[in-house]
Parts: C-alpha cells; sequence; structure tokens
C-alpha cells in the first residue's frame, strides 16, 4: 500500500540571510512513513526541528534535498490533500468563528449555500453551536483551538497535521480536546502527522511514536509501535500497565536526547 | 456643597460645557471696551480689535447658520474637498502601499523618492496646485490628498509587512489562491491599520482643503476667513474659526463611529460581553 505521506531523506539546512556562511540543520536525513488512517506521533526535545519537518509535509517549507510523496506523487507547492492545525494562533482574527471555518470553503469555491450548512455542520461537531458569530478574541484558548480543529476538518484532508496544537492549553482542556480529535479521527480514519514534546499525549493517541534526536541535524532515532486498544480515553489509558511500559521505553531513548538538547541550548545561551 | 457639585463620571458633561461657558465669560470681560480698565494695552478699543467679542462673533455664527443662511455653501464645498482629499488619499494609499509590501524589489527601487516625498513640507505644493488646478476644488483635493496620502501609505505597508506567518500559512493550507490571499488577508489586515490612522488622514484632509482655501479660493471656510481678514474683521475670523473647530469635532465623532462599527473584531482592553 502506498503511503498517504512519505518523507523520502529529507535534509533542511537554514542559511543566516546576513551572512551566507552561517548555516544550521535543522532536520537531516529523515525518513518516515505515514500509512492511510494511521496515527503517527513526532516526539523529540525541543529545538529539534519536528516543526521543520511537519512544514516541509504541509509544503510550506521546501527541503533542501529528498522528497515529499504524498499518495505517491511527488509534492511541488502547497500539500493541497493536508490540513494544518498550527501551535500558534492562526486563525483570522476579522472573521467570525463561522467564517473562519468558512474560509477554506470559500478559497474552493464551494457554492455559498452547501458551505454555509457544512461550516454549521462542524461547529456543531466541535461543540461550537451559538459561538459561530464570535470573534476570536471573544472565544477562550480551548474555543480557539475547536474552531482551528473545524476550520482543518470541514475540508475533509486525507492527511492531518498537527503541530503541538494542544501545547498552549490547560490540563483539563487539553485532554478532553485529545480526546474529542481521536473520536473524530476515528470516524473517518485519516492520516495523521502528529507533532508533540509531551510523550503521555504522544503515546496515548498515536499507533506510532517515532522519536527524534535532538538538533542540530536530528533525524528519528527509535520508532515505537502502540499497541494499545482503542478507543482509547487519553485520561484513563495513561494509568494501565502496558503504557506506563511503552513509556519507560520510550523515555530511555528519549531521555538522553533530552539533556543533550537542553545542554545545547544552555551553551548557545 | 462641594460634594454634589464634585467632578464626577457623570456630570463630566456639565463639567466640559462649563468650562467652555467661563472661558467665553472670561473672553468676555477681557474684551468688552469700558468695561474693566485694560491691563496689557494703550487704549480701550485694542483687546477688542486683536481678540476679538465673543457676543459678537456668537452673533456672527448666528446670522450665518439662521438668519442668512450662506455658511452652508462654504461649508458644503470645505466638506466636499475633505471627504474627495480622504478618498482618493486613502484607496491609492492603500493600493500603493500594498503593492509595495508585496513586492520587494519595487519597493527597494521607489524607497528614496517616497522617503523624498514624504519628508518635503507639502503645504508649499499648494501655490503649484493652485496653477495647475486651478482656484476650484480640484487644487485642494490634490494638497489633502498629498497629506493624507502618506499617512495610509506607510500605515497599510507597515500592516502588509505585519501580517502573521502563522495567519498567513494557514490561509495557504486553507487553499488560498495569490489573489485570494490578497482579498482576504492582506486587505483585511491592512485595512485595521487604515483604520488605526483614520483619525490622523481625516485631520489632515480638513486641513489640507482649508489651508487650501486659505491661501486661495472663491468658496469654503477657509475662503471665508481670508475674505475677514483682509478687512481686519477679527470677529469673522473667530468666527470661522470656531465654525470649523465644530465641523472638525463632528467629523471625527463620525470617524469614532464609523471605526466602532467596523473594527468591532478586533480586541479591546477590559471589555467584558454582555450576554
Amino acid at each position: 500500500m502506498t503511503a498517504a505521506l512519505s518523507l523520502q531523506e529529507v535534509s533542511c539546512t537554514f542559511v543566516s540571510r546576513d551572512d551566507r556562511s552561517q548555516r544550521y540543520t535543522a532536520v537531516s536525513n529523515v525518513t518516515l512513513d505515514v500509512a492511510p488512517g494511521e496515527f503517527v506521533s513526532v516526539v523529540g526535545p525541543t529545538g529539534c526541528g519536528k516543526s521543520t519537518l511537519l512544514n516541509v509535509a504541509a509544503g510550506l517549507l521546501e527541503p533542501s534535498s529528498g522528497a515529499v510523496r504524498v499518495f505517491g506523487e511527488t509534492l511541488v507547492g502547497i500539500n493541497h490533500r493536508a490540513g494544518y492545525m498550527f501551535q500558534t494562533e492562526a486563525l483570522m482574527p476579522w472573521r467570525s468563528a463561522r467564517d473562519n471555518v468558512l474560509a477554506g470553503l470559500q478559497f474552493r469555491g464551494l457554492a455559498e449555500r452547501d458551505a454555509a450548512a457544512l461550516a454549521d455542520d462542524w461547529l456543531k461537531r466541535v461543540g461550537l453551536t451559538g459561538f459561530g458569530d464570535r470573534y476570536p478574541h471573544q472565544l477562550s484558548g480551548g474555543m480557539r483551538k475547536r474552531t482551528s480543529l473545524a476550520q482543518t476538518l470541514v475540508l475533509d484532508p486525507d492527511i492531518i497535521l498537527m503541530d503541538e496544537p494542544f501545547s498552549a492549553l490547560d490540563i483539563q482542556t487539553r485532554q478532553l480536546m485529545e480526546n474529542e480529535v481521536l473520536e473524530l479521527w476515528a470516524a473517518r480514519r485519516k492520516a495523521v502527522l502528529f507533532i508533540t514534546h509531551d510523550l503521555d499525549e504522544a503515546i496515548a493517541m498515536s499507533d506510532r511514536v517515532v522519536v527524534l534526536s535532538a538538533g542540530p541535524a536530528s533525524h528519528p532515532i527509535g520508532e515505537f509501535v502502540i499497541d494499545l486498544a482503542r478507543p482509547r480515553d487519553v485520561a484513563e489509558v495513561r494509568v494501565t500497565p502496558r503504557f506506563i511500559e511503552l513509556h519507560k521505553a520510550i523515555w530511555d531513548v528519549l531521555r538522553e536526547e533530552v539533556l543533550k538538547g537542553y545542554a545545547q541550548q544552555k551553551q548557545a545561551a | 456643597m462641594w460634594n454634589a457639585i464634585r467632578p464626577t463620571t457623570r456630570n463630566l458633561r456639565i463639567w466640559q460645557v462649563g468650562g467652555l461657558v467661563i472661558l467665553f465669560l472670561l473672553w468676555h470681560v477681557l474684551t468688552k471696551p469700558g468695561l474693566i480698565p485694560p491691563l496689557f494695552f494703550d487704549s480701550d478699543n485694542d483687546a477688542k480689535f486683536f481678540f476679538g467679542e465673543p457676543v459678537k462673533i456668537l452673533s456672527r455664527i448666528w446670522d450665518w447658520f439662521i438668519v442668512d443662511r450662506d455658511i452652508y455653501q462654504h461649508l458644503w464645498v470645505t466638506l466636499l474637498e475633505t471627504v474627495l482629499a480622504f478618498a482618493i488619499g486613502t484607496v491609492s494609499g492603500l493600493i500603493m502601499g500594498m503593492w509595495l509590501a508585496l513586492s520587494p524589489l519595487a519597493a527597494a527601487i521607489l524607497d528614496p523618492y517616497i522617503k523624498a516625498m514624504n519628508s518635503m513640507p507639502r503645504v508649499i505644493l499648494a501655490p503649484i496646485f493652485a496653477v495647475w488646478f486651478g482656484l476650484g476644488i480640484a487644487s485642494k483635493v490634490a494638497l489633502g490628498f498629498t497629506l493624507v496620502f502618506f499617512i495610509v501609505f506607510f500605515n497599510v505597508y507597515q500592516g502588509v509587512k505585519e501580517v502573521s506567518p502563522t495567519v498567513l500559512a494557514n490561509a495557504r493550507m486553507l487553499g488560498a489562491s495569490r489573489r485570494q490571499l490578497l482579498r482576504h488577508v492582506y486587505l483585511p489586515s491592512a485595512t485595521s491599520w487604515v483604520f488605526s490612522s483614520l483619525h490622523t488622514s481625516v485631520g489632515l484632509a480638513f486641513v489640507g482643503a482649508v489651508v487650501g482655501e486659505y491661501l486661495g479660493s472663491s468658496r469654503g471656510v477657509g475662503y471665508l476667513i481670508l475674505q475677514a481678514e483682509g478687512t481686519f474683521d477679527i470677529n469673522t475670523v473667530m468666527a470661522g474659526i470656531l465654525v470649523l473647530t465644530a465641523f472638525a469635532l463632528v467629523l471625527d465623532g463620525i470617524v469614532g463611529r464609523v471605526e466602532r462599527h467596523l473594527m468591532k473584531w478586533q480586541p479591546r482592553a477590559g471589555e467584558t460581553e454582555k450576554l
């Protein structure tokens, strides 16, 4: 079966704009496949180029070398089969929640009435009925994330890219959102590439966890299949013995990298 | 006694109006010949000559608006000039700002020219505009335009440059074409910056119109002031200034209203919503 998303020996080197000799290789030789319907998480220490990888997969960033294949086809430009949930605020502040959800449908030239119906349906699914005419600044952080989720999923993308989407939320809201995402995902079974620095979150949600080494030139150093039964409740699954076992196994690999990354950042500072 | 009239948020208006009344009373007392002995001037009539008399000024205004009703055509001309200068200046500033912000090469080439034109004291162009466009409203609109254009231009340029990269990337991921990005991301973001400069640019359009009229025209409030000055009619000059001030206040109020309506998506500090 062809992978929904396939990164092949992707390397990204950034050159400083002021000084061409200053280079920084964020990721090097990353090969990563996500099968259709598979939920893959990438974990790694801060600053290891996780977001870079995701931007490459989205087509927002061109890799220095290597290729991205989307359902077997080489990616050129924006990845139109992917939806992207950003870490930071990405809603258009001048549009109401409903108009934000509508945006993608509008860009695709969908008839107004169909688009409106779809948008309302998704607002309902993420529990925002009645909040459609609020502007982003009138919504709480969790509500904004839900709007983002609806905005991304309303387009029914075959691949969903998520960049630490819940890192700014408090722990309770976060677990609720994680469960909601799992539920929505279970209903449609899209390929998901999920970036996080939270190992618990990664294990609780994914089919597979990929561990990246500390930057620069980070690359996958471990891969773990998460064989926990679905459907899962992210809060409950955390106390099962198998979860703890997996957590320990992955943490053994990750810990050293985290320390390495920390030492490097301290040195640089 | 003091507690009853102490300024609070409720009797704010009364205090504001009271201040104005006191100001006018003082003005009246100090300028009315024969009321008090001259403090600074040699003759009793000098204060009146230099500062005018509020009673006469107000009756002048009364004549303009109620008795003769001849101020309206002048106000209309000044308003028309202001609105035209504002509209043309804003639209071209918006277009130019978006264009230069989105094509760095053009911006790099035009940069010194824009800097030069912006730092030039543009009021000095008024006589040239009068030669080019005549003494009608066109020359005043041109002057107002040069003032408004740069305010809007720099704000839009800044606004487009500061569009959140995440919002931009998000719109691209949602499938926006270059044109749609322009229409749905850059333009709304730039307009918010235009609105933040709205008060300044309307004010400057007004300044352009009045200064233009003052330097040479056949109609408009600036023209009235110019005429009165020619005959040392200080009361009419003061009346004209008062009318212009009130007019500017009304204009500013309207702008504030429009702004509140159009910018409701922007958060205001400490705002809570009544449900």
